[in-house]
């Protein structure tokens, strides 16, 4: 099967909507299916990746604990739009600390979450064959 | 009056309207996605004065599900549920700026 790039544009915070958890359910099945799969988070959705959630006061399954297996599934192109961080005042060591094992690399850990301007994201953006909005 | 907002400012103008239109003696209470706005962030002074006037309260469970409890606002009021159900006692009619 052809591979193709994908990107999961993530707008929305966790759980307000489904729109989080629905994108996060696509991005698995993309990736069983061994495609080029990265993620941008952006406005609200920046929130989603935020560390610390805690949801026993609301009744909700914390589904922020699945990002932590995205790196075993290939998926570690996780890019957070910086400008969305600092309109939040949030910065980096705000976001959950993902990582992969790279296989190239005697699998060293590495980190999967990459903050970038918006001008980087549109550079990004451009290179992809499939953009899905969540 | 009780006002609860529900949606992020970032997403949606419904604290914008409420503001528009909220009296000298009503509270707001940010619920669900509205917690958002309880954050320090670039929308903050929206709501600085009534806050420091202690009119702001956040629901908690909502706050601590969106990992911001310690990125809040000055002057923001946590309340629990039956600290949601005292305001609605308090403050009588609700509006709800979904």
């Amino acid at each position: 099967m052809a591979t193709k790039k994908f990107m999961y544009l993530n707008r929305r915070s966790s759980f307000g909507t489904v729109y989080a958890i629905e994108s996060l359910e696509v991005v698995l099945i993309a990736a069983a299916f061994e495609q080029d799969v990265s993620l941008a988070f952006m406005d609200d959705g920046v929130y989603q990746i935020v560390e610390g959630q805690e949801t026993d006061g609301i009744g909700m399954k914390n589904f922020s604990k699945t990002f932590h297996a995205l790196g075993d599934y290939d998926i570690n192109k996780l890019y957070v739009s910086k400008e969305s961080l600092e309109e939040r005042g949030l910065s980096e060591s705000d976001l959950m600390p993902l990582v992969y094992e790279d296989e190239d690399d005697d699998w060293e850990e590495k980190p999967s979450v990459k903050v970038v301007t918006n001008d980087e994201l549109k550079a990004i953006m451009s290179e992809q064959d499939v953009c899905l909005s969540f | 009056m009780l006002h609860t907002v529900n949606k992020s400012s970032f997403e949606r103008n419904s604290l914008q309207s409420c503001l528009n239109t909220i009296d000298d003696s009503s509270v707001i209470l940010f619920i669900e996605d509205g917690v958002i706005n309880a954050a320090n962030n670039a929308n903050s002074s929206m709501i600085a004065d009534l806050a420091a006037n202690g009119r702001v309260f956040a629901l908690q469970g909502d706050v601590d599900a969106r990992g911001i409890s310690s990125k809040l606002a000055d002057n923001i009021k946590l309340v629990d549920y039956s600290g949601f159900v005292d305001l609605v006692v308090e403050h009588g009619t609700a509006v709800s700026w979904v």
